[in-house]
């Protein structure tokens, strides 16, 4: 079965080609990163109209990739949320259309399903059942997954993402955005022990995030070291950046821990834009290997948001009999447990 | 959004024909609501794409203009559209109407509504829901009708009539008209990247 997956959920537009058999076929991604940087964040309305623009000529570049004609898919998948209402819209209704004139089954994806499955497109992908933290912009969630379909929320951040700390803290050092990258390159320059920042909710019992108090810890730091034009010099700026993704990737590393012996798993997924972060990656491979277990992650492309998920995801959901409907639905706040197990009744 | 395809299914069944029997795919491509345009442009680039058949945009100010000349087969002469576009403005262009044949006249415009265009004073005749804040003062044409929307058929009748080249599916896009909307920046300090 080859499935085309469409993810218009944000800033990106993600379109890639999955065939059940043989794999990824092609994939493309356009970044907007340039249209919203100017603004230091995501203008929805800027962004609906970029994808509005981009999703049929990436859709023509991946058919063209990967040598097939549109009449040669079988389903189209779409991310159907959580995410910007407006730029749901636009893959949803280009996708949910294009299946029904090309009278083949659609389906609505879950967007951090989509992230949560994407190390299945690896050589090496986990096995069920494992630990996921699911850490991007918009979510940090540690989930317990038994199979497709099958997820409990073990705990999430009470305020902001990680991402969004990220976002954030590299806003209050005038960093570009999106601010992930640009705090981690800077940190590779910083000293360790020259700032110690609290990792937040680490002393206390539970699985919950929360990372307004890291947020504020670094703007009183940088403001405190801060020069006339309103920034500290360069090298405390890579101090902090440190500083700052130590104390991040710190409390990441301690609830996975924590998650793994709670459940009894050996496995840890790492999801979502933040999985790319090379320090993460490598503290906690080494922290898990500790405790006999082991982390699974998606190429660096595939963590940030992308179509392949999208497509993959949907070939699941698809093959376990789900399709959508024809009227187009999208859902911009849908918490992860509402979703079905695979081969029970749909969403949508 | 959750009605159009089952409504698109709907029509075509009633037809008889299937949507890979269509020989083209006419929208209403704006200016208008912008969500709602996406709606449409989203809906119809898929529609027709999948059914690899080419897209005719058709204005949704015509849209309007041709529908009021349906219900008015006695007026023949000028026709001024204004249509609410929200931050006190409004979407406006100027049309001859002749029986059931509309055409164009100049330019579609964003203005204003206390910068009221003397163009769209002039005309015999003027619709659309736009008029309803012309700021008093500005005189209304004897024939009005201020309480109409963008129809369908008038869509088809527009499409049929020529006068806009079918385009390819992925060149389909909304026309916003409002393209500077004032997003603040932010302000930097850094001349260069760290």
């Amino acid at each position: 079965m080859r499935v085309l997956g469409i993810e218009t959920s944000c800033d990106e537009t993600g379109i890639a080609l999955y065939d059940t058999e043989r794999g990824l076929l092609a994939d493309a991604l356009y970044s907007q990163i340039a249209v919203h940087s100017e603004y230091g964040g995501v203008v929805p309305e800027l962004a609906s109209r970029d994808h509005v623009r981009k999703t049929l000529p990436l859709i023509q570049q991946v058919l063209d990739d990967a040598g097939i004609t549109r009449s040669e898919l079988d389903a189209v998948a779409y991310t159907a949320g959580p995410g910007l209402i407006g730029a749901l819209m636009v893959g949803a209704g280009v996708g949910r259309a294009m299946a029904y004139a090309l009278g083949i089954p659609a389906i609505g994806v879950h967007h951090m399903e989509g992230h949560l499955l994407a190390p299945m497109l690896e050589d090496n992908p986990p096995d069920f059942p494992f630990v996921a933290l699911l850490v991007s912009g918009g979510h940090t969630q540690l989930v317990q997954v038994e199979g497709i379909g099958r997820y409990e929320l073990l705990g999430e951040s009470l305020d902001d993402a990680a991402g969004e700390a990220f976002d954030k803290a590299a806003k209050m050092m005038d960093l570009d955005y999106p601010g992930g990258p640009h705090i981690a390159r800077l940190a590779e320059r910083g000293t360790l022990g020259r700032f110690t920042f609290p990792r937040p909710m680490t002393d206390r019992p539970g699985l919950d995030f929360s990372f307004s108090g890291l947020k504020t810890y670094t703007l009183n730091t940088v403001a405190e070291h801060a020069l006339d034009n309103g920034l500290p010099d360069d090298q405390t700026c890579a101090d902090i950046a440190l500083a700052f993704q130590e104390a991040v990737v710190g409390t990441l590393v301690i609830k996975c821990r924590r998650a793994l012996k709670q459940t009894g798993y050996k496995r840890l997924v790492i999801a979502g834009g933040v999985s790319a972060n090379k320090s993460l990656r490598e503290q906690l491979e080494a922290q898990l290997a500790k405790i006999g277990a082991s982390v699974f992650y998606a190429r660096k492309e595939f963590c940030t948001d992308n179509g392949a998920m999208i497509a993959y995801a949907g070939a699941q959901r698809l093959l376990a009999g789900q399709t959508a409907d024809l009227a187009i639905q999208v859902t911009p706040r849908w918490p992860m447990d509402q979703l079905t197990p695979a081969g029970t009744d749909a969403h949508d | 959004m959750q009605r159009l395809l089952p409504m698109v299914h709907e029509v075509l069944a009633e037809a008889g024909i299937g949507a890979s029997e269509l020989d083209c795919f006419a929208f209403g491509r704006g200016p208008g609501s912008f969500t709602g345009l996406r709606v449409a442009t989203g809906v119809v680039q898929g529609l027709a794409f999948g059914a690899d058949r080419p897209v005719i945009p058709v204005s949704s100010l015509a849209t309007i203009a041709q529908g009021f000349a349906r219900s008015h087969a006695e007026f023949s002469g000028t026709l001024a559209v204004a249509v609410d576009a929200r931050m006190d403005e409004i979407y406006g262009a100027r049309f001859s109407v002749d029986g059931n044949r509309v055409t164009a006249l100049g330019d579609e415009l964003l203005v204003a509504v206390d910068q009221w265009p003397a163009a769209l004073c002039e005309a015999d005749a003027i619709c659309g829901s736009g008029w309803q804040l012309a700021p008093s003062g500005i005189e209304r044409a004897s024939v009005c009708q201020i309480d109409i929307e963008p129809d369908a058929q008038d869509v088809l009748t527009l499409a049929l009539q020529g006068d806009v080249m079918p385009i390819c599916a992925t060149q389909a896009l909304p026309v916003y008209l409002r393209d500077s909307v004032s997003w603040q920046k932010r302000t930097r300090v850094r001349t260069t990247s760290l």
